[in-house]
Parts: C-alpha cells; sequence; structure tokens
C-alpha cells in the first residue's frame, strides 16, 4: 500500500483529550466527531484538512484516554495516515485495530510537505524535501489484522 | 531468562510455559469492561461482526460511571444502548446508575478482580488492578467487542522497569505524591509499552488504597500495567472483597528489567503535577501562590474512603475559602454510605463542600464541576492536559487528597500540615 498527501505537523503529547475533546463523546457517530477533530489543539484542523492528508508528529502521539472516538475522528475526517516518533500504546493498537495506518519513523518533515509512505517497503519519502527515511513494517500478526481491514474483520473472516 | 510478574501471568492465560519480552499473544481475559463511553462503540462492533453472545456473561461487566446519571439526551441514549444490551446478553454484573461507583473503585470493592487475573478494559485506568498483583490495561471499544465475543485478547508482552522500594512514606505524603513523584522522573512516555513492577521492603508500608493509585497512575508514565507482589495485605483484602481465590505469581530472580529505579519513600515529599502534564511534578519547596477557583476530591485515582478520610481530617471543624468551589465525589455507593456514617459527609457540607453521587464526571470535563476560561483547579484526579475539566485556558493542579483539602481551606495551592 502507497499513501500521498500533505502534512499537518504537530509536537509531541498530543493527547487523545485534544484530538477528541470529552465535551463530544456523548455520540459515536463517526462524522459528528470528525467535525471536532484536534479541535482543542488546532481548531482550524477540519477546515482545512482534506482527503487522504497526513498528520505527522513528535513523541507519544494519542497518549491519555483509551477512547477509540480518537482515532475514529481522525480517519473519519479525512487522514489517510499519522506518523509519529511513537504511539501512545492504546492509541496505537486502537488505530491498528479500525484500519487507520499508522507509522512510527523519527523523520524531520515540515508543515504542508508533501509525502509518500510505502508501507510495504518501509519507506517514508518526503517529496517537497527529497529525502527517504525508513521505518520497520509491522508484526505478522498486525500486518493480518491490517489487512482483513481491522480486528473483528480479521476475527469474523470478513463479516465486520 | 526469568519472567518478571506481568510475564508470569501473561504466559499462564496463553497456555505456555514463558514468554519474552515483544512476543505478541493471544490471551485468555478473566474479565472484559467497558463504561458508558467506550461500551456503545464494541456494541456496535460486535453486531456488525454478526455476534449475538457474549463468551461468558459472568465475565463481562459494563460500568456506567463517565456522563451519569446521564447529562444530556445523546448520553442518555448511549446508556439506554448498553442498558438495552447488557439485559439482552444477560450480563450479570452490569453497574447502572443506584448500584454503580467509578468503575476501577468499583470492581475491586465488588471481588470481581483476584490476584494473577488477566483483565482488560475500554478505559486507560483499568491498569488499576495491578495493585492487587493481577495483571490490568486499558484497551479501546473494538479490542472489548473481540474479548465479549472469543473471551480473548491479543498482546504485545511487554519489557519491565522495576522500582525498588525502601524506607516508608513520611506523614502527610501518600500513594499520590510517589505516583506524581515517578512521573516527574521518568515523563509522560518513560514506561511507554513497558510494565512498571513495584517490589522491595517498602511495599509492604503502602496500603491497598495507595496501591490501588499508584497503579492507576502507570498510564500517566505511558505504561502499559503497574502491578504490586501480592503480600498478606493483598490477600485480606481479596478475601474481604470476594469469594474467588486469588492466584499468587512472583517474579523470578532472574528476571530481566530494563532498568531498576531505586527509591527511598522516606525522601518522597508532597508533590503537585502542574499544567498541562502529569510529568511536571513541583514541591512545595519552589512553588510559587496559586490562587485556585476550584477543587475536586475523588475519581478512581483518589475517590475511595481512605481518601476522604484524609480530606475530612484535615477540613473538619473548619470552612472552604471564601470563592472556591469543593467537590467530594465518593468514588461508589458503598463508600458514600461508609462516609456518611462515618460522619465525613457532614464534615465536608459543615465546610462548604458539595458531595456529589459517584460519577467520573469533573474529571474528564464531562459534567458536575467543568471549569470557565482562566480558571484554576486542584484535583486528586489524574490528567490535567489542555481543556481536560473544561476550557482549554483552564488549569488543572493534580494532588493528593490532603494537599487538595489543605488547598480548599487555604484558597490557593497549600501543603498539608
Amino acid at each position: 500500500m502507497k499513501l500521498k498527501g500533505t502534512v499537518f505537523k504537530y509536537g509531541d503529547n498530543v493527547d487523545t483529550d485534544v484530538i477528541i475533546p470529552a465535551r463530544y463523546l456523548n455520540t459515536h457517530n463517526h462524522q459528528e466527531l470528525a467535525a471536532h477533530c484536534l479541535e482543542d489543539l488546532d481548531s482550524s484542523f477540519v477546515q482545512r484538512v482534506k482527503q487522504g492528508d497526513i498528520i505527522v508528529a513528535g513523541s507519544n502521539f494519542g497518549s491519555g484516554s483509551s477512547r477509540e472516538h480518537a482515532p475514529i475522528a481522525i480517519k473519519a475526517s479525512g487522514v489517510g495516515a499519522v506518523v509519529a516518533k511513537s504511539f501512545a500504546r492504546i492509541f496505537y493498537r486502537n488505530a491498528i485495530n479500525i484500519g487507520l495506518p499508522i507509522v512510527e519513523c523519527d523523520a524531520e518533515i515540515n508543515e504542508a510537505d508533501q509525502i509518500e509512505i510505502d508501507f510495504d517497503n518501509g519507506k517514508l519519502h518526503d517529496i517537497t524535501k527529497n529525502q527517504t527515511w525508513d521505518f520497520a513494517p509491522f508484526p505478522d500478526f498486525l500486518q493480518q489484522i491490517i489487512a482483513a481491514g481491522g480486528l473483528l474483520k480479521s476475527i469474523s473472516g470478513g463479516k465486520a | 531468562m526469568g519472567m518478571t510478574m506481568t510475564q508470569k501471568i501473561l504466559a499462564a492465560h496463553c497456555g505456555k510455559q514463558s514468554v519474552n519480552a515483544g512476543e505478541i499473544i493471544m490471551a485468555d481475559v478473566d474479565l472484559a469492561l467497558g463504561n458508558d463511553i467506550t461500551t456503545p462503540v464494541a456494541i456496535n462492533e460486535f453486531e456488525k461482526a454478526g455476534c449475538t453472545k457474549v463468551f461468558d456473561k459472568n465475565k463481562v461487566t459494563f460500568v456506567l460511571d463517565h456522563f451519569t446519571p446521564n447529562k444530556d439526551i445523546k448520553s442518555a441514549e448511549q446508556s439506554k444502548q448498553i442498558r438495552d444490551f447488557a439485559r439482552q446478553m444477560g450480563v450479570v454484573n452490569f453497574f447502572d446508575v443506584g448500584e454503580m461507583g467509578i468503575e476501577h473503585a468499583l470492581l475491586p470493592e465488588k471481588g470481581l478482580v483476584v490476584s494473577g487475573d488477566l483483565v482488560i478494559g475500554a478505559d486507560s485506568h483499568t491498569c488499576t488492578y495491578g495493585a492487587l498483583g493481577a495483571f490490568s490495561t486499558g484497551v479501546g471499544s473494538t479490542d472489548l467487542a473481540a474479548a465479549m465475543a472469543t473471551g480473548k485478547v491479543w498482546l504485545k508482552v511487554p519489557a519491565a522497569i522495576r522500582f525498588n522500594l525502601t524506607g516508608q512514606l513520611a506523614p502527610h505524603v501518600y500513594g499520590k505524591d510517589l505516583a506524581l513523584h515517578i512521573i516527574g522522573l521518568i515523563g509522560v512516555d518513560g514506561a511507554l509499552y513497558k510494565s512498571m513492577e513495584f517490589s522491595g521492603e517498602g511495599v509492604s508500608t503502602i496500603s491497598i488504597s495507595d496501591r490501588l493509585c499508584i497503579a492507576n497512575m502507570a498510564i500517566e508514565a505511558g505504561a502499559k500495567n503497574g502491578i504490586f507482589p501480592v503480600d498478606q495485605q493483598t490477600l485480606d483484602f481479596v478475601k474481604e472483597h470476594g469469594s474467588r481465590q486469588p492466584v499468587v505469581c512472583q517474579a523470578d530472580p532472574d528476571a530481566e528489567y530494563e532498568r531498576v529505579i531505586e527509591i527511598d519513600l522516606s525522601q518522597v515529599v508532597q508533590t503537585v503535577a502542574f499544567p498541562h502534564l502529569p510529568e511536571n511534578a513541583r514541591t512545595f519547596t519552589d512553588m510559587p501562590e496559586i490562587k485556585i477557583d476550584q477543587v475536586v476530591i475523588g475519581s478512581c485515582t483518589n475517590g475511595r474512603l481512605e481518601d476522604l478520610q484524609i480530606a475530612a481530617e484535615i477540613m473538619k471543624g473548619k470552612k472552604v475559602a471564601k470563592d472556591v468551589r469543593v467537590i467530594i465525589i465518593p468514588a461508589t455507593q458503598k463508600i458514600y454510605l461508609e462516609a456518611m456514617e462515618m460522619g465525613l459527609i457532614r464534615t465536608f457540607i459543615e465546610a462548604g463542600c458539595v458531595v456529589s453521587t459517584p460519577t467520573c464526571g469533573p474529571c474528564l470535563g464531562g459534567h458536575m464541576g467543568i471549569l470557565a476560561k482562566g480558571e484554576r483547579c486542584v484535583a486528586t484526579t489524574n490528567r490535567n492536559f489542555v481543556g481536560r475539566m473544561g476550557h482549554t485556558q483552564s488549569e488543572v493542579y493534580l494532588a493528593s487528597p490532603a494537599v487538595a483539602a489543605a488547598s480548599a481551606l487555604a484558597g490557593k495551592i497549600a501543603p498539608a500540615v
């Protein structure tokens, strides 16, 4: 799988409270959640984001609450993938379980750069800067979940 | 190579003699937990996958604690979805208003977790039960759905950091101070993906209530779980609250730890985490004057009877500072009742506090104490992120029940004396 998109750049410790504040957790409708994605960190994000754009962040992305509403909001907002130096562990598994592509990679990428992610070969290419970084592929077990389109699909034989 | 306590429990739950850090396992779940925010998403996934019954109606538990008693129509609709599902599935341990408490205070109290268990919960503070020598960790709603259907969860076996505790905490210094001290030391991602294994002669001096608080905060250092060895205090607690037999797992003497951190408990002092990260730990030797608007004493971190006793002792016969709103939230109905019988509720009300029914409420900025722009709150809760308790320009300072009570009286952040 390959993805190409424009970068939205954020720092370390982007927590799930700023990704989707608890005041919006009285719903789990994907579009309603997407309408408030990253609202407490970047209030103009939802106006600016386009289908296939890519979030690039620092360490411990998705820290805090276990709310799956956070990766759901990001995915439903149109974001194609999240690249971070490291992910908080519950966010990491939630993203895999719901089929939001994530990449753990320490790359120097700037806001608004065009980047391309080659998941099969573990390459992250910054088209704007013409620079490439390698990243480690997921373990086989996680690749099976991703290939099936999420955890429930992988255990239900594609029904979910 | 020997195994850590966490690795021992994981091996026992996937039918293996031994497991290694980094290995991915499918483990059997003793208890799968959901709350009123995370369960609706899990139910949808469960039903989409064509599942029609839960794997074991005794091993799935739902606690409606975040937005209950329901704060608005939408949260009422979400709770109703769970109520209907729980009835339809015959979920035995379904706790609604009147029976419920804050999930991580309630489950140990109900005896639903014992030493040696493997517990997952669609709530990040599920790591609390490590205090009882169980492996427990927070997961997402889809994981909960999969566990509801199959009784299993995928887990990556964690490497470990060992905290070797010696000595004893000084008066007015509690588990919360130790937790904030440790997070200040290693950072909010200092234990990312790892288990925090507490050990050493100092463990026996820490109460179960404080162990629950410390294990609860493991997630705030990024950890997969925090775990305490099982001792007589643990066995007494488990026996008092339930009928299931505990399984005692001990770390091997040659278990591998990525790092060992020595902590002399007698050197830990009263600690406050400043906005907007739990790692911003400060002590009273270098603290500026911080005037406050609100105090919250409660939550899964510090809403137990011992916490209320500590706060009441400080407030007895005194009045909270003018213009400070003080909200006390006993974590469960049982705690509420015991606090009432002990006269703690009278103490709080006479001091000028309000006392609420159990709810997570203000901790996550849900309801029951939301902050306006520019307001400051001292809270015994677990997170002080931007906007956590309300407006993005409000501030939350994390502290023990003792510091919170002392601050309520002083109208500014103050140590217990």
